[in-house]
């Protein structure tokens, strides 16, 4: 479009003067009187608008033919990659948690709802004694999963977490995959934001050992 | 010393004849890498990152002095293959576990890594196991130090405590071929690097220390981490509120590291102190003594109308000078308004004697600061615990000594043994109590310009010298001519043939003769050693810059005008620069602010301290305050200046400022009286708003404003009396705190965990009948309390210290006035 035409649209706001394209809805003037109002009440009531969809309703339901799924005794597969509410991973050789409490997921996390409290344990290792995330003000970017070092948390599956509060806390042992699961071997690992990259190990340069 | 001008990278900059090349780089904002480079410290020559070319030479930045006319240029291509290479070799088996790491972030390994684009790894050594170790209050991981030396450096050079040292790491020798395959420095760095790790001097399990902190402070990883930190915040989480200490005199520049408590308790949390340790140094109170906030949940109102009808019932209001000069001053108006009288004995005796002082100096306010004391060459401390008093004051004295090759001379009844342990330049000279007067004549006596000193005074010193005749026996070199041996290589034939030479040869000779010397029956009343000017002489060689330390046991002497006139007189005609260690935190501000009053009246509201109707930021009086750590405000340090402090934890009560309001002075805020602090005694009109609170790269300090030292009228009258001979002798006690702690403030703190009690030192208690726990009376003159001993091993000899630290304990009622006095102590 040209400069002058776009100044002249700046400039006369009436577009049916510039473009032949646009035209007027056709709008009924509103009813001003008492008995206008009435008569459209009427007109709106009695119609029988309101059969046509009870008709295209029944007509469905007749058919037996539906292509809605029946929530929530049905669920749609959800992708390997969709991020809902977060899980915490264990390690496949020793069942121990991956979380090491770096604390990065809390730094990273835009909508500040990550909290992590943490202490020196018996071992002389980094423990996480608490851990929480706000569902309430999450918003699911993803960011804690891509930054995690560990591969610990991760997104999963669940996105059914509907509160009767704004503020709706997940804690640490809620998301960590429990132990039955890890015993019989089904955790399943996230393949979304933060997961290794295929031929990563091709990209690593090795550093000399002097064992 | 003289300004030069050198060329860094063709940058044309201004420092100082001898000034290191990396100080004069860092001034004028120039990079040179270093990390085991500490300023005010001596070079360690650890990292050697710091390599640059001076004049076509490679040296290390670190030690080279500047030159007039000197080029420098800080990266060759040999250069940056050598730092690439010592970064690597620190990479070398250094744990990739960054993200548990305490150093979270702050770390200059990863910096440098990464400044050295370090990409890849080349070199390779068997690690030895490098399990962590518990010290006490400081945790060291080895895993992780990369033997930069700073912790030793600093504690060798600025604290004084030399309680670190480099230990063997007992691994494997490096392999050979590095020595051909590697940059020259590199190699050389990693040599030395593989051979240490960092152990305790004295060979003990746990840390026996002053407890400072400082050596985790400057680790540049995280190798040295405070006990109490590790794990439990990221240091990116915590938000750095910038303060001064509140514990004493030093006005130390800190920052306190906040965040919320936990997840459950979102209040908020001091984690640690942090210091600008190239410039500041800390002590153990004001590194781990944070947490003294007294927390206050709401307004207690009827509590405020009490305090309220309390001020106007009360005609005396009694106070420590553990508070602001904004709150001193807001003390101050009350007084002017409704005739209150402001009793603070201890800020009382001060001013008096700086009011002495000023009579012959001509200033109110000491000369000089610690700052001098850091510079100079020769420093005496009269008239202190220096190490607990005011340990910056003590750092100061160890740092001359270390890094400006000085000697030093401690005067004070209480051994010390953290004092003799500073090194082999520290005399000490342990003296009855009252002798500091004495103490001072020999001083004007040692070094007063006897010309320029008032006649009566030169000639009462001259009274107390005589000569007399002794023998010594006095080692001299003689020169004897011996014939020897050498192998030599004969010119025109090209071949080694022995050849006879004359060699001149110097050899030590015994003679022993007879000397006319001088006596000076000064040092005989103090009980110096024999070989006390010998030595004195030793230290004294090659000293020209001189300070002196002057401390609080001279403000309550009994003839303290006295020896406030002394010191104006030792300042005016002796190259000594003089500093007064006040005796609080703000003792110095109180002192130039209020007009004090020595009697108390019959109504008394106290201020941190017992009154008829007490306001406490301990949180044990009719109506609570806030700490100094919950405050803003101005607080005046031994260096004269107005540090500006801010609130670090968040206080929902009332304060002084609310009372003073609703007693008709008006200001919103406390930090409304920074400006109207008083401008005739040196105060500056400035918005607290304005005052700035940081250190330039090259250590000017911009932490509020240095005080005016405002001269005034001098009598001429220059006369000192003559000493008095009285000394204190028996059982004698001292009011003094232990290392770590100055008040109820730093007793109330979670870190500092010294055990209250009579202190005795373990000397004292292996010749005595008492053993450390017994309950014991002490009784003196003015009154009597009842405690527990302590076992001391920071003193030594028989005075037993009463600390203040516990109000619990009434120390302050045994003593008139005068720190010492004589008692007797039995078992209960």
């Amino acid at each position: 479009m040209h400069n002058e035409q776009i100044e002249e649209h700046f400039k006369n706001r009436n577009v049916t003067e510039i473009d032949s394209n646009y035209y007027m809805v056709d709008i009924a003037p509103y009813p001003t009187d008492g008995w206008g109002k009435f008569k459209r009440v009427l007109k709106r009531s009695f119609r029988g608008e309101l059969f046509v969809g009870l008709w295209v309703v029944l007509r469905e339901m007749i058919k037996f033919d539906t292509h809605t799924i029946k929530y929530p005794e049905e669920k749609m597969p959800i992708g390997p990659r969709y991020r809902a509410v977060h899980e915490m991973k264990r390690l496949w050789e020793s069942d121990t948690e991956r979380c090491i409490g770096c604390g990065l997921c809390e730094k990273i996390c835009i909508s500040n709802c990550i909290r992590i409290d943490t202490k020196l344990d018996e071992n002389s290792r980094k423990e996480v004694t608490e851990y929480s995330i706000n569902l309430g003000r999450c918003i699911f970017c993803g960011y804690c999963a891509e930054v995690c070092p560990e591969l610990a948390i991760t997104h999963g599956g669940e996105y059914e977490n509907a509160s009767d509060q704004r503020e709706h806390y997940i804690m640490y042992q809620d998301m960590l995959t429990p132990l039955d699961k890890m015993k019989a071997g089904t955790q399943l690992e996230f393949e979304g934001f933060g997961a290794v990259t295929p031929h990563e190990d091709e990209r690593v340069k090795k550093t000399p050992l002097a064992y | 010393m003289s300004k030069i001008t050198i060329n860094i990278d063709g940058k044309d900059v201004q420092t100082q004849e001898g000034e290191y090349i990396l100080n004069a780089a860092r001034a004028n904002d120039i990079f040179i890498p270093a990390i085991c480079y500490l300023t005010r410290c001596s070079p360690t020559l650890a990292c050697r990152l710091c390599l640059v070319e001076a004049d076509g030479k490679q040296v290390y930045a670190c030690n080279a002095k500047s030159k007039e006319g000197m080029s420098v240029v800080t990266s060759t291509e040999n250069i940056i293959k050598e730092r690439r290479a010592i970064m690597e070799v620190y990479d070398v088996n250094h744990p990739l576990q960054c993200g548990v790491c305490d150093q979270s972030g702050e770390c200059e390994l990863q910096n440098y890594t990464l400044e050295m684009g370090v990409d890849a790894q080349n070199y390779a050594v068997k690690d030895v196991d490098r399990s962590d170790i518990d010290w006490g209050h400081i945790h060291y991981n080895p895993g992780l130090c990369i033997v930069c030396e700073r912790c030793v450096t600093a504690c060798k050079d600025m604290i004084g405590d030399n309680s670190l040292k480099t230990v063997p790491r007992g691994a494997d020798a490096l392999e050979a071929e590095y020595k051909e395959s590697m940059p020259k420095d590199a190699y050389a760095m990693w040599n030395k690097l593989n051979k240490s790790l960092i152990g305790l001097t004295s060979g003990e399990e746990m840390l026996d220390c002053t407890s400072c902190g400082e050596c985790a402070a400057v680790c540049p990883v995280g190798a040295l981490v405070d006990t109490h930190y590790i794990y439990t915040t990221n240091a990116w989480e915590c938000k750095q509120i910038p303060a001064t200490c509140g514990h004493c005199s030093a006005g130390c520049q800190i920052s306190y590291d906040v965040k919320h408590t936990s997840i459950d308790n979102t209040d908020d949390k001091i984690y640690r102190v942090m210091n600008e340790w190239n410039y500041v140094s800390l002590c153990g109170a004001g590194r781990y003594g944070f947490d003294y906030q007294n927390r206050v949940e709401a307004k207690d109102e009827a509590a405020f109308a009490n305090a309220v009808e309390a001020f106007k019932k009360a005609d005396t209001i009694k106070f420590t000078s553990t508070i602001t000069n904004e709150e001193a001053l807001v003390l101050q108006k009350l007084k002017e308004k409704y005739g209150y009288k402001l009793v603070n004995s201890e800020a009382k005796a001060f001013q008096t004697f700086l009011k002495n002082y000023s009579e012959i100096s001509g200033t109110k306010l000491y000369g000089y600061d610690l700052e001098a004391t850091h510079n100079a060459n020769f420093v005496i401390s009269v008239g202190t615990a220096i190490k607990s008093d005011n340990p910056n004051a003590r750092y100061a004295l160890n740092n001359s000594m270390t890094v400006n090759k000085g000697a030093g001379l401690y005067f004070h009844p209480v051994k010390d043994p953290v004092i003799e342990g500073l090194g082999k330049s520290i005399m000490t000279m342990y003296h009855a109590p009252l002798q500091e007067e004495i103490v001072l004549y020999l001083i004007l006596d040692l070094f007063g310009d006897k010309e320029r000193l008032p006649s009566e005074i030169v000639e009462y010193l001259a009274s107390f010298h005589s000569t007399k005749t002794i023998t010594v026996e006095e080692v001299i070199k003689e020169e004897i001519t011996e014939i020897v041996k050498v192998m030599k290589k004969n010119e025109e034939t090209g071949e080694e043939e022995e050849v006879e030479e004359e060699k001149k040869k110097m050899v030590p000779k015994k003679v022993s003769k007879e000397v006319e010397v001088d006596d000076n029956r000064l040092l005989e009343i103090l009980g110096a050693d024999d070989n006390f000017m010998e030595t004195l002489e030793k230290n004294l060689k090659k000293k020209d810059t001189f300070a002196l330390i002057a401390g609080p046991d001279l403000y309550t002497h009994p003839n303290s005008k006295n020896l406030a006139r002394l010191l104006a007189l030792i300042e005016k005609y002796s190259p000594f620069e003089l500093t007064m260690i006040p005796t609080l935190t703000n003792s110095l501000g109180v002192a130039l602010i209020c007009e004090l009053d020595d009697e108390v009246g019959s109504y008394t509201v106290g201020y941190n301290t017992k009154g008829d109707f007490t306001l406490s930021a301990l949180g044990d009086g009719d109506l609570d305050m806030p700490a100094i750590n919950q405050q803003e405000g101005t607080l005046t340090s031994i260096n004269k200046r107005a540090n500006p402090t801010n609130a670090a934890i968040g206080y929902n009560g009332y304060e002084l400022n609310d009372i003073a309001n609703a007693l008709g002075l008006k200001a919103e805020l406390v930090i409304e009286y920074t400006k109207m602090l008083p401008v005739e005694q040196g105060f500056r009109a400035e918005e607290f708003d304005d005052l700035p609170n940081h250190y330039d790269n090259d250590g000017t300090e911009h932490r509020g404003y240095l005080l005016d030292n405002i001269a005034v009228a001098q009598s001429g009258d220059e006369s000192v009396e003559k000493f008095n001979e009285d000394k204190l002798e028996g059982t004698l006690i001292y009011m003094a705190n232990p290392v770590r702690q100055f008040t109820p403030f730093t007793y109330k703190t979670t870190n500092l965990d010294e055990v209250s009690g009579v202190y005795m030192s373990e000397e004292f208690l292996s010749t005595s009948d008492f053993n450390e726990g017994d309950i014991v009376r002490v009784k003196s003159d003015s009154g009597e309390l009842v405690a527990n001993i302590v076992s001391d091993n920071k003193i030594s000899g028989d005075i037993i210290l009463l600390p203040t630290f516990d109000s619990k304990i009434n120390s302050e009622a045994l003593f008139s006035s005068y720190r010492f006095t004589t008692a007797s102590i039995e078992k209960v």
